[in-house]
């Protein structure tokens, strides 16, 4: 066995393990070096990763080389490969990007603990994504919910506090309740491993413990994703974090929640549990439309930036669910496609946002007016990002938005309507995003200054690489499409 | 010249936007810039016209980011001649924002002339567009980039303007006009531009008028009513953007994307047999007839011009759903005599605001004899668009009445006399108190005529008016190419 052969146990354990060698570090600046080190080393795993997937197929990988079903098994798909990257792809940027931004947020003498919180969340989050059976991913989800609640709550502002012990019950509620389902099918088919349960399921098929944990992992996952209705904690999680860990944390914790709603409804549930996927459809269609509408409608009047853009996180995210809920190969694909575009809008706009409270020390549109006069590399940036969200073709949003409608469109009798409303819900995304760009180029400064003050040249840098990866994947999305359609494949390989 | 350097008429205005950002600091050698791009991609584009002119269809694919949805360039006789028009217009218009922008001490001045470039590249690749996913993409560019045009002087009153203008024109095309091309594709499996068109066979008759629709409101750039609010609105940007974009670019190419879908995506003759499509000459007709009567009303002179705008576009529309061959050559031959009538008429605006800072009509009485260039301009202009030869407005009216009656279609026939009417009723007073009625008092008459560069463009404009009645032939030969390829 060469080393190429361990990816998928090295993608855990490089950040788990630089983690305490990182709170080993007394200086807040050789911690974040450090920690940016290890990101960007596992974000190098993730693309070799991705590279041999796409090359050979599935990763197995039995830790200590004891076999599944009894030993702990690491299994890499398409559809890892994708979550993979975005975690370690985001982690990286807004660790590249952050450093000013967390040097004022955090306390030097703390630093060192802050970014081994940082590397352990991310290591939980790739712990998600590699795990092949259902109790690991439990064990990783609270090792990576528990390091989130540290990195948000690290910041200056005390609401982050209320924030995230709000965060904190709702998650625990979620993980719990995950738990509980994944016992009761512990206890009818005698497995926890994912491949395993799929095929011994079928023996105990409508039985009232396997639909009732059916339910709770589906509701349990739909709280740590931000389903809408079930999205109350993310708001103000997302809003009072420290910037650089609310670009981490946008981009990717609630993705890696999805995934694992789509690996146990898809992948375990699908195949086996008579008319599971109607009733899935019919649990998650309306609340993934309730939250495209009304989440939109509230981002519109928000008055803080980044409040605004949790908002449209909420919607964004029940786009995914829609996708997801059709239950048809076109809708996974726009889903799993959706998952990775929206991550590259909304970590490029949480970055610009980062830039600008660097400058002016607030996110509430009315301290940002004239922002884009004063800062207008990275305003245009965030118009870039901006149209990504909105789904302007030319950008990477439009792609995952064409698959949506297409998808949508395929639904017999409820095509017209579910357009509508994804259309409507665009709109709306215009208006509270140009609300804020208006704003941004013609309001006047609230103190009447006028002159350019940009952040630093690397940071402008990074931004402009994140906003132009938003155009290229938009005009040449073969990766993401790529890992999209492997990533379905799976999802519907129990479906015969 | 090989279909590999279709992109260079996209990339020239693109570097020339590079070129005004990096000399933004000596304003002499930035404006060089502007008219030097403008030059080279006339050119450029011109050098293409006797090829297409030929026959030849010049086409090459940049990207497939979906399968079957590419974004690709391609050369047809109507787009050749839109690049034509706006990439020409282009050069005397920079030559006339010089004159302005100066004239008038306007600010940020190198953000209006990098907007400006990027306008004339998404109105280029909007001309050149070879399926309705690219066309799709370079419109929303256009709207975008003409926002910061529009909203150039930054006070309340124009960002509320912008945002109206911004608001219609993004509304209707995501609403509305993506729908349509999603539907289009989901529909036919396509979306590239073929005579003949795609549609029949795919969709069923009733729904056929529902997608026309779709795809004719979705244009907001085409003002057809209820969506024309946005044009009144843009009038509060600068005199120069008014004119080229809202008079040729931006306008243009929304009367431009509804006749190229109508002849590429629909098809001319089944559109014809379709009852259910037959709605939209009543549309065309309402909309000339109220707009006219509207700007009949109106007393600000930049704002009448729009709502003339509004009516002379739906004479395009309605030209092309009169569906006969004359009646098409009409519409694209409308497309240009517009062009050069209406900018004429919003330099001549822009040159009695800039010398004399007048804007309302009942102002400008007694100006011909102070500004004589200018309202000569004007008048011309003003004949042009009731259709009085010898002014090309008249050649373009002659092809479209010749199509209504080759199609018996009385109400086409009735709304264009009934608007002559109105056009003479609303313009002829200007240009007879302008000339004869003694000044008006309170108003203060010393002035002298507009800069050279304003009075240099708008008389090569006024001119075009005129020769180009008598010097059609080039673009009636490459539009009747149009006709002939069409199965008739």
């Amino acid at each position: 066995m060469n080393l190429a052969d361990h990816l998928p146990a090295l993608q855990v354990a490089l950040p788990l393990l630089t983690a305490p060698l990182v709170i080993l570090l007394r200086a807040g600046f050789l911690a974040w070096l450090a920690a940016l080190i290890a990101s960007l080393a596992s974000l190098g795993l993730a693309i070799l990763l991705t590279i041999t997937v796409l090359e050979t197929g599935t990763q197995q990988y039995a830790v200590g080389g004891w076999q599944p079903p009894f030993g702990i098994a690491l299994t890499v798909d398409g559809l890892s490969a994708l979550v993979l990257l975005l975690i370690t792809g985001a982690s990286s940027l807004a660790l590249a990007g952050g450093r000013q931004s967390l040097r004022l947020d955090i306390d030097n003498r703390r630093a060192p603990m802050f970014y081994g919180a940082w590397l352990i969340a991310m290591a939980g989050l790739c712990g998600i994504a590699v795990a092949g059976d259902a109790f690991n991913v439990f064990v990783f989800m609270e090792i990576s919910s528990l390091a989130t609640y540290i990195l948000i709550a690290a910041g200056r502002d005390r609401r982050a506090l209320s924030a995230v012990f709000k965060y904190l019950i709702i998650g625990t509620i979620g993980a719990t309740f995950y738990l509980i389902g994944v016992g009761f099918i512990y206890m009818m088919t005698g497995t926890l491993n994912f491949a395993d349960m799929a095929l011994r399921l079928n023996d105990v098929i409508e039985t009232r413990p396997i639909i009732i944990a059916a339910g709770f992992i589906t509701i349990g996952l739909a709280l740590k994703a931000a389903i809408f209705p079930l999205h109350i904690w993310l708001p103000r999680a997302y809003t009072y974090a420290p910037n650089a860990v609310t670009v981490f944390i946008a981009a990717c914790s609630t993705k890696v929640s999805i995934y694992v709603l789509l690996r146990f409804n898809y992948a375990v549930f699908h195949g086996n549990l008579l008319g599971h996927s109607d009733l899935f459809t019919v649990f998650i269609i309306p609340l993934a439309l309730s939250g495209i509408l009304l989440a939109s409608a509230i981002a519109i009047y928000q008055g803080n930036v980044k409040k605004m853009l949790a908002f449209s996180s909420v919607a964004q995210i029940s786009y995914i669910a829609l996708a997801a809920g059709l239950a048809s190969q076109s809708g996974l694909m726009a889903a799993l496609l959706h998952m990775f575009n929206h991550a590259l809008a909304k970590g490029t706009l949480f970055l610009c946002v980062l830039a600008f409270v660097l400058t002016s020390r607030s996110a509430t549109i009315t301290d940002l007016h004239g922002i884009g006069r004063r800062m207008p590399w990275t305003m245009a940036a965030f118009v870039l990002a901006s149209l990504s969200l909105i789904g302007v073709p030319g950008t990477a949003g439009f792609v995952s938005k064409w698959y949506l409608v297409v998808a949508v469109m395929e639904v017999p009798g409820w095509g017209i309507p579910l357009v509508i409303a994804i259309i409507a819900s665009s709109l709306m995304a215009v208006v509270y995003l140009w609300k804020f760009i208006e704003a941004a180029y013609y309001g006047e400064a609230p103190n009447g200054e006028t002159g350019t003050m940009e952040v630093a040249l690397p940071l402008r840098a990074l931004i402009w690489v994140a906003a132009l990866s938003n155009v290229y994947f938009g005009l040449f999305p073969q990766l993401p499409l790529a890992l999209a359609q492997s990533g379905t494949g799976t999802l519907l390989g129990g479906l015969h | 010249m090989g279909a590999n350097t279709l992109p260079v008429i996209l990339l020239l205005p693109l570097l020339g936007a590079i070129g005004i950002a990096c000399t933004a600091r000596w304003p002499n050698v930035r404006e060089t810039v502007s008219v030097l791009t403008a030059l080279g991609l006339a050119v450029v584009v011109f050098s293409w016209f006797p090829e297409v002119s030929a026959g030849a269809r010049p086409h090459i694919i940049l990207s497939e980011p979906l399968p079957g949805l590419t974004l690709a360039l391609s050369l047809e006789p109507l787009g050749m001649m839109f690049a034509c028009i706006a990439s020409f217009l282009w050069i005397i218009n920079t030559i006339y924002s010089i004159g302005y922008m100066r004239g008038n001490r306007e600010k940020h001045q190198t953000r209006f002339y990098i907007c400006f470039a990027l306008a004339i590249a998404a109105a280029m690749g909007i001309a050149l567009a070879d399926n309705l996913f690219t066309l799709f993409l370079f419109y929303e560019i256009l709207t975008l980039s003409t926002y910061p045009l529009v909203a150039h002087k930054g006070d309340p009153k124009t960002i509320a303007s912008a945002r109206v203008y911004l608001g219609i024109l993004i509304g209707t095309s995501i609403g509305l006009l993506l729908p349509a091309i999603i539907w289009t594709y989901v529909a036919t499996g396509t979306t590239t531009f073929t005579l003949g068109g795609i549609i029949q066979g795919n969709v069923p008759g009733p729904a056929v008028g529902l997608l026309l629709g779709l795809f004719v409101f979705g244009v907001g750039k085409a003002a057809i009513m209820p969506v024309h609010r946005w044009l009144p609105a843009a009038m509060v940007a600068p005199t120069p953007v008014s004119a080229l974009l809202h008079a040729v670019a931006v306008v243009k190419a929304g009367v431009f994307c509804v006749t190229k879908i109508i002849i590429y995506i629909f098809g001319v003759d089944f559109l014809f047999s379709q009852p259910s499509a037959q709605w939209l000459q009543y549309i065309a007709a309402f909309t000339i007839i109220s707009a006219s009567v509207v700007a009949l009303y109106q007393t600000n002179l930049k704002r009448m011009l729009a709502y003339s705008t509004i009516a002379q576009l739906s004479y395009v529309i309605m030209a092309t759903v009169i569906l006969k061959p004359l009646a098409e050559i009409g519409a694209a031959v409308h497309i240009a005599a517009h062009a050069f009538g209406k900018i004429t008429l919003f330099f001549a605006a822009g040159a009695i605001y800039t010398a004399a800072h007048k804007t309302e009509l009942w102002q400008l009485a007694g100006i011909g004899r102070r500004m004589p260039i200018t309202m000569a301009a004007f008048t011309i202009g003003a004949l042009s668009m009731i259709g009085v030869p010898p002014t090309v407005g008249f050649v373009s009216k002659w092809f479209i009445l010749a199509g209504a009656f080759q199609a018996e279609n009385y109400l086409a026939i009735f709304t264009i006399i009934a608007s002559t009417v109105l056009n003479a009723m609303y313009f002829l007073p200007i240009i007879y108190f302008a000339w004869l009625a003694p000044d008006a008092p309170d108003v203060d008459m010393n002035h002298g005529e507009a800069p050279p560069a304003m009075l240099l463009a708008l008389g090569v404009t006024a001119a075009l008016t005129i020769g180009f009645f008598f010097f059609n032939q080039p673009l009636l030969d490459l539009e009747s190419q149009l006709v002939e390829s069409l199965p008739l």
